[in-house]
């Protein structure tokens, strides 16, 4: 398990549909035996990026390659190499667990004895073995789930690249998911997933690169993206909507030493702090003394929906539901 | 090549199983055609057909040749839905990011529209059978039916494929599908002879390729080599033109969608 070389290289790379971009000069690294994903809001482009990872779809310009193989001129390299766990929709419904799995080990032409060997191992790996012989149309979504992560690693990949792999599962699905890719990670198997949950970037990904309108943002581990960030967060609600009193406490505020940075928007104040031990009695003094009605306080260690909103501008949910990812994304 | 078939075989045999486990679908889709037309449609018209203009002892064994290549032409437009849905919910993804050749796809959906065309167009012909339609040719005309309608199932096939790789939805899919399938039956020699048709109708009747292959295959049935071998070679001709034409347009389809 080398830890520090390079398994996925991609410069520049651009994909332009007709009158829409969908990724503009993306360039990023993925080491070997790491979990990297792909955060953004739905139509940001990370799907696009993963689909022209898995050879599905040629890039406008620019290159990437997987463990050193092009992914445009050495498709069928780079195939042998990868394993695909798409989103829950794409399971035949009519065929069962098993017969999934053997249609893609004729696919990949896995001795007869091996891929059946490989199938047992897969089904009991996750859990399956007792509905392998089921047609997926009985399958809940986390089964479905566990059936499309057997398939992805039936080939035995180098690297494995999942598609929102908990979307819309239940909570305990959603944990078992995480388990797998973790002890996937444990062998040594590199992984790239795309996730819109802040949470999963946060918990399972050892590094993430958050994508916003086709490009990066910005890269690095959850960790060292929040410590970036500098400081602890606290939020004021204020009661009072007088802009001139909510403008004479943000010059209080300003004068206090362990102030980072303060964003004002409608409801209150978000403040950066370095100590907040001494931060909020100081804050709670503050605004008795400007006479502002305080109707809440929350503090909280910096989070990923933090980093978010500082490098894309805009919080992740906010234009979820306004781009049609259907057809482009 | 041996890696080729194994895949082509796995993809096939996987639609066989679709097709097995939609008991409901298998049983319109091989009742439905004889059913309705040779049946309801032979029968409703016995009297009405004028068995001087036709040229046969009754009208189902005229209509027998128009059914079989109506089965054609059905299964063929019909053939590309499957791969339609595989598109839109992403299995077709998931097979094209396995090291398969890309071509397995399309040679398996095929494969499984010509069987179970083939086997379509063997019970209707039995089913002909006990309306007392005997083909005169025999097994080998049998034979050279089955030939032909592959050959037109072929560039049918195609140009469903190519219509499900860069239709938007299915709904448009669907729409097309419609559009063109009546038409295509009436403006052909599938239900009348051309002779019994309005002028304007004759001319469009004439350039579908449809007619030329009913044209092939009615007097396979009806009356004999004599009169079908120089139909045959005509509709091989035109058949050879058809499916060079919608191969070069599913193909081009194809690369635009998985490369």
């Amino acid at each position: 398990m080398a830890s520090s070389s390079v398994a996925i290289e991609v410069i520049g790379l651009c994909k332009t549909y007709d009158n829409f971009t969908a990724v503009k000069d993306l360039s990023l690294n993925v080491q070997s035996g790491e979990i990297f994903g792909l955060l953004g809001p739905n139509g940001a482009g990370k799907s696009t990026t993963l689909r022209i990872l898995i050879t599905t779809l040629k890039p406008t310009s620019g290159r990437a390659t997987i463990l050193g193989h092009d992914v445009v001129t050495e498709a069928d390299t780079v195939r042998q190499l990868i394993g695909y766990v798409p989103q829950e929709r794409a399971i035949d419904r009519f065929l069962t667990g098993r017969e999934h799995l053997l249609l893609l080990g004729d696919l990949y032409h896995l001795p007869k004895e091996e891929a059946v060997k490989r199938i047992q191992e897969l089904l009991k790996l996750v859990d399956l073995e007792d509905h392998a012989d089921r047609v997926a149309k009985t399958y809940s979504g986390g089964m479905k789930r566990k059936l499309d992560i057997a398939c992805g690693l039936l080939p035995n990949p180098k690297i494995l690249f999942l598609d929102e792999p908990t979307l819309g599962l239940d909570v305990q699905s959603r944990l078992n998911v995480w388990d797998y890719v973790r002890r996937l990670r444990d062998q040594g198997m590199t992984i790239v997933m795309t996730t819109n949950y802040l949470d999963e970037a946060d918990q399972l990904c050892d590094r993430i690169a958050i994508i916003d309108e086709g490009q990066i943002r910005i890269t690095g581990s959850p960790k060292e993206l929040k410590a970036g960030l500098g400081g602890d967060g606290i939020s004021l609600t204020l009661g009072d909507a007088d802009p001139a009193v909510c403008a004479r406490l943000v010059e209080e505020i300003e004068k206090l030493p362990f102030i980072r940075s303060i964003r004002t928007h409608g409801q209150g104040l978000d403040i950066r702090v370095d100590a907040p031990e001494k931060a909020l009695p100081a804050l709670f003094e503050a605004t008795s003394q400007v006479g502002c009605r305080l109707d809440g306080i929350e503090y909280h260690r910096p989070r990923l929906d933090d980093v978010f909103v500082t490098y894309t501008g805009h919080s992740i949910d906010d234009q979820s539901t306004s781009l049609t990812s259907d057809t482009a994304g | 090549m041996q890696n080729q078939i194994q895949e082509v075989l796995a993809l096939t045999n996987r639609w066989v199983k679709r097709l097995s486990r939609e008991k409901f679908s298998m049983l319109f889709t091989l009742v439905q055609p004889m059913l309705f037309w040779l049946i309801f449609f032979g029968s409703l018209f016995q009297r009405a057909a004028d068995v001087q203009l036709v040229q046969a002892p009754n009208y189902i064994s005229f209509l027998a040749a128009g059914v079989v290549v109506m089965t054609v032409l059905n299964n063929g437009l019909a053939g590309g839905v499957d791969l339609l849905f595989d598109k839109e919910n992403g299995f077709l993804e998931r097979l094209m990011a396995t090291p398969i050749r890309r071509s397995s796809v399309i040679l398996s959906r095929f494969l499984f529209v010509m069987a179970i065309t083939a086997m379509q167009i063997l019970v209707i012909l039995g089913v002909a059978f006990l309306f007392d339609v005997r083909p005169e040719t025999g097994f080998l005309g049998i034979a050279v039916i089955l030939f032909i309608g592959m050959l037109f199932g072929v560039g049918l096939t195609s140009i469903s494929m190519a219509m499900a790789f860069s239709v938007k939805s299915h709904g448009d899919f669907f729409s097309v599908l419609g559009f063109l399938s009546l038409p295509m039956i009436f403006l052909s020699s599938a239900l009348v002879p051309l002779s019994a048709m309005p002028g304007w109708m004759q001319t469009l009747a004439w350039l579908n390729p449809m007619t030329w292959v009913i044209d092939a295959v009615r007097p396979l049935i009806l009356t004999g080599w004599e009169a079908a071998i120089p139909q045959i070679l005509i509709a091989v001709v035109v058949l050879l033109v058809f499916d060079a034409l919608c191969l070069y347009g599913g193909a081009k389809a194809f690369k635009k969608t998985v490369g």
